[in-house]
């Protein structure tokens, strides 16, 4: 550490950012100095901290990425300005126009900062590049893991930090807006302020959940299949970057007047608010670029990097989960990212698409928004349930049952999960024509569902069960989501929809199928895989801690959710009437929020401090056939130094003599 | 470490045919266009949505002649993917730069003429506002893509007259083509969509 190199990093950012600050507001005709201080406070803060980056390593992408963003942001504003005084507009300096266009230019100079076009641009140029080997040399190891590094393990492991981050940060704002609800009345929290945190709750939340799947797909896909990474290495540092600068516009809006439309973004609202819509909906609209390419890249891979022997119904289960949810990612995402679209040229050019005083219709943006948003929760539960029958037949050791069911029934949930978005509109005026096909086929998503159910029970009868914390993870995932999904037909069936709709019930529905789809799974699949990705063994005591706290927190508070719902309490809402009768509830709901707050925290600081100092573990602790625990711990460089066959089939636990990786040492004579 | 860095580089061109190399580049632009198709399907379920069986007064003469740029262009894209394959590198650039010639006339006509000249625009008041709204919308949307595909183009074509290209090395050619066609594909989707379907209401020019 160069403690002089840091300082002077540190004092450049500041005097740089105040310095931009006042040039820009000189140049778009402002008075240098603002009566508001705050503004020229958090340039030089956020200017200060790049600085501070580049003083510990010039070479940190991420501290040039955001300097890239300044910039971007800086050129986009001026573009704007100047454009509107060349063409006589006024007046020159207005917000909304300057602002989208420095958030897109942002966006590209982050990009373009943190290094992930690098290579592309010198393909344009005809420089040919040979893909990246190793750890940046002469550099420190964990430099990498801050830049633009084409290993799959590095971008699984970024997704996955930067995953827990964003589930921390919009933890946080729940916890904020949940302590004002515990009690009737406004105590601390604004109506407005209160609209934009569960606002980015929700969105971020969201965000959250996609770069954790990120992570867990682009970390065990290789590895699974026996590849030596993802079939376009470039394209998955790319995919992973986008995101970034996704999530920091969407974090961003909160400096703008935030937003107070839900997550949800529904118009005509969202043609009216403040500034910051603009920023949450051209954060998703950047994120996506994230899903979308992430897609392309996972079902390449699965597609054309299998090891021999290894046909897709002997892939590991996951990796099938994977595949559905790429399949909607893949199509379905550029239905958010039109939805938004539009709204924000509806904003900003007055082009009337939701409009109807022009002409446009409100149910549009519906319609558009909802065909991705809604198999977008299958993008986020597939893949949990996939960790669910990966993980329970090592820990039952018995096959897995019915390994083609569950394989096609991922891929029939992603299919059918395009053919139901209607459900979230039952009371918004459609026809009645529309709403009972659609609350058929909402219905019939239960089949396939159904059938990891009976897969899962099939698995465990008669497994010689054992219950490390990865297992009790997997264990209160299916008896959570169950709850999940019991719980959804009352709201696919449109009689009892219409007294539902918009209420707690809701809020507790889709709480526990995100937590039994997702959340769950994820930390299960974080504590199965972690002596893998470090090498060391997390603290056992503490992870049962973070299970029995979050399982009782859980359960507590999705169930007094929909208990307080069907007493009549909204969604969305800052204040209740106590006569309502869910005063009691609501201050349970808060107290049981905070134990899951605690309880991740406990699991992140085991995580953490185990990757530090912990045991180092058993090179195979679980005793599992899947091929990444055949090779060592940490994993090398490029996963298998030795290849393998695959010979058998992937979950014959407890069956004699089966075989499913045959690993061939390698002639010491190649290479 | 170099020695090592060369063994493993040397390695990983083994692990990684070419064929296969193209095997995975075609795969993965062909997934690419399967997702650009739902944003334009997307875009004309809008179209349909909002307009109906109606569509405003627009310049037929236009509409049709920038249709036939479009369609003509892809047709000498596709005389220079093949001339690039069989190693005729005149053919190619002299193809490819025609394409390009259409693609740029294109963009004049629709950006430059149609939205000069369309009755309605996103800027009037009043119930028309969203004939003018998607007009704009469809065309600007495709028009980008052109302006991208353009632009991917005049790479290829720098390098090909560089000599980068070859029969075993042609995939920046087939790569930027196949978008090239794909846009097409869409115009063929938008033109009707636009200038031929429904009756036609509004103001005219």
């Amino acid at each position: 550490m160069n403690i002089k190199r840091i300082l002077l990093g540190l004092i450049i950012g500041v005097l740089g950012g105040a310095a931009l600050y006042t040039v820009m507001r000189l140049l778009l005709g402002m008075p240098a100095l603002a009566s508001n201080p705050w503004p020229l406070v958090a340039m030089a803060v956020t200017t200060g901290l790049i600085g501070l980056m580049l003083g510990i390593e010039p070479s940190l992408g991420l501290a040039r990425g955001l300097l890239g963003m300044v910039f971007g942001f800086a050129v986009g504003l001026l573009l704007v300005y100047v454009i509107r005084l060349l063409l006589g507009m006024t007046p020159a300096w207005n917000p909304e126009p300057a602002w989208v266009t420095g958030a897109l230019l942002g966006a590209t100079g982050f990009l373009l900062g943190v290094g992930v076009m690098t290579d592309w641009l010198k393909w344009a140029n005809g420089i040919h590049t040979p893909e990246q080997d190793g750890p940046p040399e002469g550099k420190p190891a964990w430099v990498r893991y801050f830049g633009a590094d084409q290993n799959h393990k590095v971008i699984g492991v970024q997704y996955t930090v930067t995953g827990i981050l964003l589930l921390g940060t919009a933890g946080s704002f729940a916890m904020i807006f949940r302590t004002e609800l515990s009690k009737a009345g406004i105590d601390f929290l604004p109506a407005d302020l209160f609209n934009t945190f569960i606002s980015i709750h929700g969105i971020v939340m969201i965000a959250s959940i996609l770069l954790g799947v990120g992570g867990m797909a682009n970390y065990l896909v290789p590895l699974m299949l026996g590849a030596r990474d993802m079939a376009f290495p470039r394209l998955n540092s790319f995919a992973f970057w986008i995101a970034v600068p996704g999530a920091l516009l969407i974090i961003m809006a909160l400096f703008f007047g935030g937003w107070d439309t839900g997550w949800t973004g529904y118009a005509p609202l969202s043609v009216r608010g403040p500034l910051g819509i603009d920023f949450f909906m051209l954060g998703v609209f950047i994120f996506g670029f994230s899903s979308i390419l992430g897609a392309v890249n996972l079902i390449a891979t699965t597609i054309t990097m299998r090891a021999p022997g290894m046909s897709m119904f002997r892939m590991p289960i996951f990796v099938w989960a994977v595949l559905a949810t790429a399949l909607i990612q893949l199509t379905g995402t550029q239905f958010i990212g039109l939805s938004f679209l539009m709204v924000v040229l509806e904003r900003v050019f007055n082009m009337g698409f939701f409009d109807p005083a022009s002409g446009g219709k409100v149910l549009l943006f519906q319609h558009l928004f909802w065909f991705y948003s809604h198999p977008a929760v299958y993008i986020f539960i597939l893949p949990g349930l996939g960790i669910i029958s990966e993980l329970l037949p090592v820990f039952a050791r018995k096959p897995l049952f019915g390994y083609k069911w569950i394989a096609l029934s991922s891929m029939a949930i992603a299919v059918m999960g395009f053919l139901v978005w209607a459900h979230h509109m039952f009371t918004a005026g459609i026809s009645d024509s529309l709403r009972v096909p659609f609350m058929y086929s909402t219905m019939l998503v239960a089949v396939p569902t159904g059938v990891k159910f009976f897969s899962w029970l099939g698995t465990m009868w008669r497994g010689k069960l054992s219950f490390p914390t990865p297992m009790l993870f997997v264990l209160t995932s299916i008896a959570v989501f169950l709850i999940g999904g019991l719980t959804g037909p009352p709201l696919a069936t449109v009689p009892t929809d219409l007294h539902l709709h918009d209420s707690y019930y809701v809020v507790g529905h889709f709480h526990a199928t995100m937590f039994g789809g997702f959340v769950f799974p994820f930390f299960a699949a974080l504590y199965f895989w972690f002596p893998k990705i470090t090498g060391c063994m997390y603290n056992e005591r503490l992870g049962k801690i973070h299970w029995f706290l979050q399982t009782v927190g859980f359960y507590t508070m999705s169930l007094y959710m929909m208990r307080a719902g069907l007493l009549g309490m909204r969604r969305r809402i800052v204040d209740y009437d106590p006569a309502l009768g869910v005063e009691g509830y609501q201050t349970v709901i808060t107290w049981a929020g905070w134990i899951i707050f605690i309880s991740v925290i406990i699991g992140v600081a085991n995580l953490a401090w185990s990757a530090y100092r912990g045991k180092v573990a058993e090179p195979n602790p679980w005793g599992s056939r899947s091929p990444e625990w055949q090779i060592p711990s940490p994993v090398p460089e490029h996963n298998f130094e030795e290849p393998f066959e695959v010979v058998g089939d992937p979950y014959d636990y407890g069956v004699p003599g089966s075989i499913y990786v045959q690993m061939h040492p390698k002639p010491t004579s190649a290479g | 470490m170099s020695v090592t860095a060369h063994a493993q580089e040397m390695h990983h061109v083994e692990e990684i045919s070419p064929a296969r190399r193209l095997y995975m580049n075609r795969l993965g632009l062909w997934l690419f266009i399967i997702s650009e198709s739902f944003l334009f399907g997307g875009i004309l379920v809008a179209r349909f949505y909002l307009w109906g069986t109606t569509r405003p007064h627009l310049d037929q003469a236009l509409g049709m002649s920038v249709t036939i740029l479009l369609l003509a262009s892809s047709f000498f894209a596709n005389r220079a993917e093949i001339a690039i394959k069989h190693d005729d590198r005149k053919t190619f650039l002299q193809s490819i730069l025609i394409t390009i010639t259409l693609g740029l006339l294109f963009l004049v006509g629709v950006v430059g003429m149609e939205w000069r000249t369309a009755p309605v625009t996103p800027m009037m008041d009043g119930e028309f506002n969203v004939y003018g709204a998607v007009l704009f919308f469809m065309t600007g949307m495709h028009a980008f893509h052109v302006l991208t595909g353009v632009i991917l183009l005049a790479i290829v074509a720098r390098l090909g007259a560089k000599g980068h290209y070859g029969p075993t090395n042609f995939w920046g050619v087939e790569g930027a083509v196949v978008y090239w066609h794909f846009v097409d594909v869409v115009w063929v989707f938008f033109y009707p969509a636009l200038y031929l379907m429904g009756t036609a209401v509004g103001p005219v020019h």
